[in-house]
Formats: C-alpha cells, sequence, structure tokens
C-alpha cells in the first residue's frame, strides 16, 4: 500500500503569463527514488524550486509529510537540497559547508559536530576532504560534498537536482550507486530532477515526464516501463533519444 | 570564410570566371527560377543579389518553383539564404517550393527546412514610447517593491536577532571588519590625507592676500571634521566593500549558495546581511576619525611649509575651532553612511540575475546607488544640523 510523503494536487507554475505545467498532480511514495523528467524548458527545476519552497507555485498546493507547503522561513526543514552545481559555500570548506547546519540547529559540541561531518563525508566517499575548499575539488566530488550537506540533519527526504550532469561516466555511475545506497540502506525518499537516461533508468523506481507543449505531465510509472512500452510518442521519443518528428 | 569544398554536391574545382548562378524567371501561373552551378558561399553576396532581384516581380498567388536540377554543389550558408529567400516569398503570398535537387541536395534543403511551410515571422515591433515609458514605470515599482521586501525582511532579522542574539552570525563579524576596516585603513589615510593637504593649498592661497593664514587651521578642521572625513572615508568604503559586498552576495545568488542557505532554514539575511551591515556600522566611525586626524595632518604639512606657521600655532589654531559636536556630528553621519552602504550592496547583491553579467550590472548600480544616497544623506543632514543649529 502506498504511504505517500509529498501530495501534489493541481499544481500551476510559471512566471508571468509563462505557463510552465498546469493541474500537475502527483504523489512521491514513501521510501521510493522519484524521477522528475522532461526536456529543456518544461519545468523541471521549476517544478524542484516549488516543492522545496524556494518559489511559490501559480496555484495547487502541495504537502511534504501532510504539512502543507514547505516555508522555509519558519526554521529546520524536512528535507536536504543538493543544487545542481553543488552551491557549496566558496569561503568554507567541505567539512564546514557540511558542519554549518549541524552547528545551526543541533546543540552537539564542536568534536562531535567533526566526528558527524567525518562520517558524512566518509559515506559519500569523501574521506580526508574535510579541509579542502570546494575550488580545489572536482565536479563530481562537489556534488558529492553537497549530497553530504543535504544529510547533514538525517532528513527523510532529499531533493537532487540533475546529480549526474556534468559528470564523466564513472562519476555519474558512482553518485547512482551513492543514491541507491543512501535510498537502500537508510531508507531515503529521493526525488530528483533529471534528463540523464542512463541514471534515470538505474535508480528511479517511478517518474513523472513533464512536456513543454501541451504544459502537462504526459506520462508516470516506472521508467522502464514506459521506455519499453509508452504508446505517448514524445515519451518514446525521450526515451529512446530518437529526434522529434516534425 | 566558407571553404568551397565543404559544399554538398559533385566535386568540381572552380576555374572558370564565375557566371551567374540564378537564371532570369520564366514568369507565368507557374513560374521557375533556375538555379544552377555551384552555390557556395564565397560567392553569397552575388547569389543573394541576383536572387532577389529574380524574384522581385513575383505577384501574390503565384507559384514560383526553384529548379535545383543544374545545382552541383550548395553549402548550409547559401542554403540557408535560398530558405530565407523562400521565406520572404511566403509572406508575398508566393509559395515557393525547391524542385528536382539531387539526393544530397535535398538532405541539405531538408537539414535546413526547406521543404517545410515556411513559418512566417513575427516583425519586432518597435516598442512604442507610451509602452516604453509603462514599462519602466512597473520596473521602477517592482525595483521598488523588491527594495521594501528586503528592507522589511531586514527588520525581521534585526528583531528576531535581538530576540536571540545567539543566532546571530557573529563568526563572520570579526573577519568581515577586518576586511572593511583594517585593511581599508592604508587607503583612507593617503586619500583623506590628500584631500586635508590640497583644501589646505586652496585655501591658503585666498587667505594669504588677507594675512589670514592662520585661519587655514579653521578651514580645514571644520571641513574635514563635518563634512569631507565622513564623505570621502564613506566613499572609499562605497568603492571598496560596498562593490566587493554586492559582487559577493551576486555570485552567491547566481550559483544558487543562497536558495542552498534558504533551504537548509538559514535566513540569508540574518546569515549574511548582518554581519555585514554591523560591520560597517562599526568601522567606518573608526576611519572617519581616522581621516580626520590625518586630513587635519595634510593642513598642518601645508601650514609648515607654505604659510610659516608652526606645529603648534596650528594645533592651537584648530583646538579654538572645534567643537566636540564638530567631530561627532561626522561620526553620526559615519554610521548611517555605514549602515546605507551595507544595505544597498546587500540589497543589489540579492536582486542579481542572469549570471556573470548581471553579477556586473548589480555592482556598477550598486555603487552608483550608494554613492547618490551618500550624497543625499549627507545634504540632509547638513540641512537637518543646520535647522537645529547644530
Amino acid at each position: 500500500m502506498s504511504d505517500p510523503l509529498i501530495q501534489v494536487t493541481g499544481l500551476t507554475m510559471g512566471w508571468d503569463d509563462v505557463i510552465l505545467q498546469k493541474d500537475a498532480t502527483f504523489h512521491v511514495d514513501r521510501g521510493e527514488v522519484f524521477a522528475i523528467l522532461g526536456g529543456s524548458g518544461c519545468g523541471k527545476s521549476t517544478m524542484l524550486r516549488n516543492l522545496i519552497g524556494l518559489d511559490p507555485p501559480m496555484g495547487g498546493e502541495i504537502s511534504i509529510a501532510g504539512v502543507g507547503h514547505p516555508n522555509l522561513a519558519a526554521g529546520r526543514p524536512p528535507f536536504g537540497v543538493m543544487f545542481q552545481g553543488g552551491a557549496l559555500f566558496g569561503s568554507l570548506t567541505v567539512g564546514e559547508n557540511v558542519g554549518l547546519q549541524l552547528e545551526e540547529w543541533t546543540k552537539l559540541p564542536h568534536e562531535a559536530i567533526g566526528a558527524v561531518v567525518r562520517a558524512k563525508l566518509k559515506l559519500v566517499g569523501l574521506d580526508g576532504a574535510e579541509n579542502k575548499l570546494p575550488s580545489e575539488i572536482s565536479g563530481g566530488m562537489k556534488k558529492r560534498a553537497a549530497i553530504a550537506r543535504a544529510m547533514a540533519l538525517e532528513p527523510d527526504l532529499l531533493f537532487l537536482d540533475e546529480p549526474s550532469a556534468g559528470l564523466d561516466p564513472v562519476s555519474a555511475v558512482e553518485l547512482d550507486e551513492l543514491i541507491l545506497t543512501l535510498n537502500r540502506v537508510l531508507g531515503l525518499t529521493v526525488v530528483l530532477v533529471s534528463h540523464e537516461l542512463p541514471s534515470i533508468l538505474k535508480i528511479a523506481k517511478r517518474c513523472i515526464m513533464l512536456d513543454k507543449e501541451t504544459a502537462s505531465i504526459i506520462a508516470e510509472g516506472d521508467p522502464r516501463e514506459l521506455r519499453d512500452g509508452s504508446p505517448n510518442p514524445r515519451v518514446h521519443e525521450f526515451f529512446n533519444r530518437l529526434p522529434r518528428a516534425s | 570564410m566558407a571553404n568551397p569544398s565543404t559544399a554538398v554536391g559533385s566535386e568540381k574545382p572552380e576555374t572558370e570566371l564565375r557566371r551567374s548562378c540564378v537564371e532570369p524567371v520564366v514568369h507565368g501561373e507557374h513560374a521557375t527560377l533556375a538555379l544552377r552551378g555551384r552555390l557556395t558561399f564565397p560567392d553569397a553576396a552575388s547569389i543573394w543579389t541576383e536572387l532577389r532581384e529574380s524574384v522581385a516581380g513575383a505577384k501574390r498567388g503565384e507559384h514560383l518553383d526553384f529548379d535545383m536540377s543544374k545545382v552541383e554543389a550548395v553549402d548550409g550558408g547559401t542554403m540557408a539564404l535560398l530558405v530565407h529567400v523562400r521565406g520572404e516569398l511566403a509572406a508575398r503570398g508566393v509559395i515557393a517550393d525547391f524542385v528536382a535537387a539531387s539526393e544530397n541536395v535535398q538532405a541539405l534543403i531538408h537539414l535546413y527546412r526547406g521543404d517545410i511551410q515556411p513559418v512566417r515571422r513575427r516583425k519586432r515591433t518597435h516598442e512604442g514610447t507610451l509602452s516604453e515609458i509603462g514599462r519602466v514605470t512597473l520596473e521602477f515599482f517592482s525595483e521598488v517593491k523588491r527594495v521594501l521586501a528586503f528592507l522589511g525582511d531586514v527588520v525581521m532579522a534585526v528583531l528576531g536577532l535581538l530576540k536571540e542574539p545567539k543566532t546571530g552570525n557573529w563568526k563572520e563579524l570579526w573577519p568581515t571588519m577586518e576586511r572593511t576596516g583594517a585593511d581599508a585603513v592604508p587607503i583612507v589615510v593617503l586619500i583623506n590625507f590628500l584631500v586635508g593637504f590640497v583644501m589646505a593649498y586652496q585655501g591658503a592661497r585666498q587667505l594669504k592676500q588677507f594675512g589670514a593664514n592662520i585661519f587655514v587651521a579653521d578651514l580645514v578642521g571644520l571641513s574635514v571634521t563635518r563634512e569631507l572625513g565622513p564623505l570621502m572615508t564613506a566613499i572609499i568604503l562605497c568603492g571598496r566593500s560596498g562593490a566587493a559586498f554586492a559582487a559577493e552576495l551576486g555570485s552567491m545568488k547566481v550559483s544558487e549558495e543562497i536558495d542552498a542557505l534558504r533551504t537548509m532554514g538559514f535566513g540569508p539575511v540574518r546569515y549574511l546581511v548582518l554581519p555585514r551591515t554591523l560591520a560597517l556600522m562599526l568601522v567606518l566611525p573608526v576611519l572617519t576619525l581616522l581621516g580626520d586626524l590625518v586630513g587635519m595632518l595634510g593642513g598642518v604639512l601645508v601650514g609648515m611649509t607654505s604659510l610659516d606657521l608652526t606645529f603648534g600655532a596650528y594645533l592651537s589654531e584648530t583646538h579654538k575651532a572645534l567643537q566636540t559636536w564638530d567631530v561627532f556630528s561626522g561620526v553620526i553621519k559615519s554610521v548611517i553612511f555605514g549602515l546605507a552602504i551595507a544595505l544597498i550592496s546587500c540589497q543589489q547583491g540579492f536582486a542579481t540575475t542572469g549570471g556573470a553579467e548581471g553579477v556586473g550590472r548589480r555592482t556598477t548600480a550598486s555603487v552608483v546607488t550608494t554613492l547618490f544616497t551618500l550624497i543625499l544623506l549627507d545634504a540632509g543632514f547638513t540641512m537637518l544640523f543646520h535647522a537645529f543649529n547644530l
């Protein structure tokens, strides 16, 4: 039986007179890896910003853990977010980036925070990178560090914006493995925005596909099943990397 | 320049003098425009001219075929021009199609979308004066709204900080004070010394005529402590620290670091703006006092070297001319100047959009707006102090 952690109902998003999606309704079950897919400009990142409360939707309702639309100004958010480029603070070391929320939201002593930070970094394969500055590590390492930072407060829910974009194939596969491990071992619910097909097919249990032209969700389900048997030509083109029929 | 060898079609070196590639149109109900030879980009200008001349007489409703059967080769750039002319004809109501093309040429036609219904491009209409005024007004009000929202956030953050002082980002305060204060000492000293020096020189030339050399100390002392010291120091910090704040926060904004802060439950204003604002409000008065001192030293140097004044006489006259309020009023101004510089530059940083260009634009806007505000505030203070006889 499904146990929705996120419930989105009638979401309309865009800006001014630009409507990216109309009346989008879907849910994300607790403990699943859920992907938001679609071509460029269909509103994937805007949907993510709506979900995490950075931008208000034009209409509709978003509820996370039954609490309603997240209010970031209210304090400690119930989720972690990894931004596309990592968004690590350049003036802080990797360790300080990961420990920032621990200092803010917990009463742990400095030594304990250090221990948690080192453990989180080890978990994401960044053992020993604690004292490096973000400028001294690679793109893949930045993303791993950003995941460690997003997980610092042990959230149940992780939002990932294009986790494997811009990474070499090996780093991308390693990151996929990491996400799967976190999902399987820690029971994390992961919502990711991506258009990296190999990654989606490997890690996502369910997905929705957004379409720019119809401004709607044109497919929902297991990405592997959508690839193999979707009757929708746009979904077929997307999953089979075919040029759009003119 | 396009290499003719990349043209699609049969390979044939171009040795003979170029002859026209566009044959005259045979007009009629079903007109034909025959193209021939090698249509390559080095000849694009002449092909373009010939083509436009040939189709100039085509009438609405006419059907015009671009006969490609004699085309030996065509490259991408030239095909783009042909497709453009076809689109222009369509806009005039002339139905034009490419016909009898070889397989290779047909592939290029397809690639450049010359085989689909031309899409009528909407002409970009020039924005009318009224609509431009409307747009600028709306932009102005949305900027005002952004500034007010920012100020509201600052007030809320200050109230939150007063309620729970432990939640402040205090560890950022000292490094910011060092960066904006201690590191700025050399430039503040140099500029204020030169201002005092120049002012004394200019004043001395006039005062010498009346044998009133000693009053140069009054002139420099009063103007430096009441006006020039606070203003020049604030201008230096505006260019130095204000621009740095705007660029730093702007970069953080475009690289989503500020969004990341928000998603971690940190108030960006409390975390980033308050330490910077407090730092500037604390260091600017200190730098202003330092500026006052070295400005007067600039006057001393001129007095001693050009006006035959002794150090003691100059100091005594300065002491007589200056009152505590003169120095204190400058310090009050500098606190407000510090607040203005920090808030404007941080607001501009937070309002940054559009990547590196946006950061540059907002940094410039930050400096210009701050300078304007500083002068405005200074004039306001002068009128206020004058009204209260201070």
